[in-house]
């Protein structure tokens, strides 16, 4: 429990995080709508046309009924990105545990949390380290921005990290992203958010291929030649025409976005994490004096 | 026109669907998954419901108790029909079920019970949890409580519930394992098309 001086704050925060933690498990963002829309109105093959129909109407039901979109409410992972002066940069970690612990009683979450080697479900949702938090520490600011997400089952199945000599060159990181999602992103519920991290070892290049996917769909890396792999490898998988659930269709992605380090001379990190059609997450950034900010949703109340 | 099928399903109701087809179901649809198949098959348990002529559905809901102590269906979605795909042909032969319902492909030991046993295999789409929910019109039971929530065989009373995509017919066809080859015969020209344009090192 938290019994610091800062009670009221953390109070207030717990509860915010909590309903905005329930909430993105009813309503996609609105990147993903907007591009759920496009790629919906573009379909022509019939049977992926209706798939894309029952998306649209499930999110419709989801939103009218007030229920999570999809039962695998995931495993809940925070990617923060805190400022050194933020007020409740000590107590985040437990803020975050107990929004957990009230999103799973209220949302209602499934219970995801299953202890590796007692292998026992919880019950509550959380466990060792679950909620997952990443952090990155901002200096000389005051605020904090936090993603939620939710990684189900069926999106995080195809996640792979691999090391390649140089010699593979980026010609191996397209070979490595199209076997991955070939083979296994059929079935993780496509289209889907390709995150693929180029670094210099398994899980730098993994991290950043989690962060990847966390990027706004239409979004393009800032290094020119980064963005144009993005570029070329959403119009080839596309081209491949895997369709909504893998049914065929004109297209296999909602986008490609690469995240980057530098390297060491002799390795080339690769790895790619998948955000499936119902890619559930939300950004929000919460100032000193606790307003707030949803960047990932347009017009929501909490 | 919507195609609907209806509990108990006869090998005629089945015979003239093919791969790609879309159907409903209307009827008794009993979820049935990972532990149910292997108490049946492994433990040699017998199953709790009978399935002749039945239909079930790879799924693990949320469901909640009201206060009168029936349930409600909230949320329930497809899982991943693979993972009973070591189980499924033996499922099938012994239980009579005659329409299975998941998510994904499953592999040719099904596609053989399929065959063997005039039986379907469907694709719900995948994340459309709620639009399932709101095709079941209640709860009749559920059996093997044992199991949780996501385990437990609930037997469910649906109305026009889909859309059902054909993936495996009674011929055996297996639309998703089609659908691999096809993907995977298109990706080499398309890979070497991006390969000439991403040699960064030089």
């Amino acid at each position: 429990m938290i019994s610091n001086d800062g009670d009221a704050a953390a109070k207030d925060l717990t509860a915010l995080m909590s309903r905005f933690t329930a909430y993105i498990g009813k309503r996609l963002p609105t990147d993903v709508q907007e591009k759920l829309a496009d790629l919906r109105s573009k379909e022509t093959h019939p049977l992926a046309k209706a798939v894309y129909e029952s998306m649209k109407e499930n999110q419709e039901a989801a939103d009218r009924l007030d229920r999570p979109s999809c039962q695998d409410t995931g495993v809940i992972q925070y990617f923060i990105s805190a400022g050194a002066q933020f007020p409740l940069l000590g107590q985040l970690e437990e803020i975050l545990r107990e929004a957990t612990l009230e999103a799973t009683r209220n949302g209602p979450l499934r219970h995801n949390a299953v202890e590796t080697f007692d292998e026992k479900n919880t019950g509550t949702n959380v466990g060792s380290k679950i909620p997952w938090l990443d952090w990155e520490i901002v200096p000389n600011d005051d605020s904090a921005t936090i993603d939620v997400y939710m990684a189900g089952g069926g999106c995080t199945l195809p996640g792979a990290s691999k090391v390649l000599m140089p010699g593979e060159g980026y010609e191996g990181v397209a070979e490595f992203v199209f076997d991955v999602i070939t083979s296994r992103g059929v079935n993780a519920c496509p289209p889907l958010l390709v995150g693929v991290g180029v670094s210099t070892s398994a899980e730098t290049a993994a991290r950043l291929s989690k962060k990847a996917i966390l990027r706004p769909v239409n979004s393009f890396h800032g290094n020119s030649n980064a963005a144009k792999m993005e570029k070329l490898l959403e119009e080839g998988l596309n081209e491949v025409g895997l369709g909504p659930q893998g049914l065929t269709g004109n297209a296999s992605v909602m986008g490609v976005n690469i995240e980057s380090s530098a390297r060491h001379p002799s390795t080339i990190g690769v790895a790619v994490s998948t955000g499936c059609w119902a890619h559930r997450r939300g950004r929000i950034k919460i100032n000193a004096d606790l307003s707030y900010e949803i960047i990932s949703h347009q017009g929501v109340v909490l | 026109m919507k195609k609907i099928l209806t509990t108990p399903l006869r090998d005629e109701d089945l015979a003239a669907l093919n791969i790609g087809d879309v159907v409903y179901l209307t009827g008794q649809l009993v979820t049935c998954r990972d532990v149910a198949h292997r108490r049946l098959i492994e433990l040699g348990r017998e199953l709790p419901v009978d399935l002749k002529g039945g239909a079930i559905f790879h799924a693990g809901p949320i469901v909640r108790q009201k206060e009168d102590g029936d349930y409600e269906m909230v949320s329930i979605g497809p899982t991943n029909s693979m993972r009973m795909e070591k189980f499924e042909k033996e499922f099938i032969r012994q239980t009579g079920v005659k329409l299975v319902v998941g998510k994904g492909g499953m592999g040719p030991e099904t596609a053989a019970g399929c065959a063997e046993n005039n039986a379907v295999h469907a694709i719900f789409p995948g994340g459309c949890a709620v639009l399932a929910a709101t095709k079941v019109e209640r709860i009749e039971g559920a059996e093997w409580k044992d199991l949780g929530m996501p385990e437990t065989l609930w037997i469910n009373r649906v109305v026009e519930f889909g859309p059902l995509i054909i993936s495996i017919d009674t011929r055996g066809n297996n639309l998703i394992e089609q659908n691999k080859a096809r993907f995977n015969e298109r990706k080499k020209p398309i890979l070497e098309r991006i390969n000439a344009e991403v040699r960064f090192i030089s």
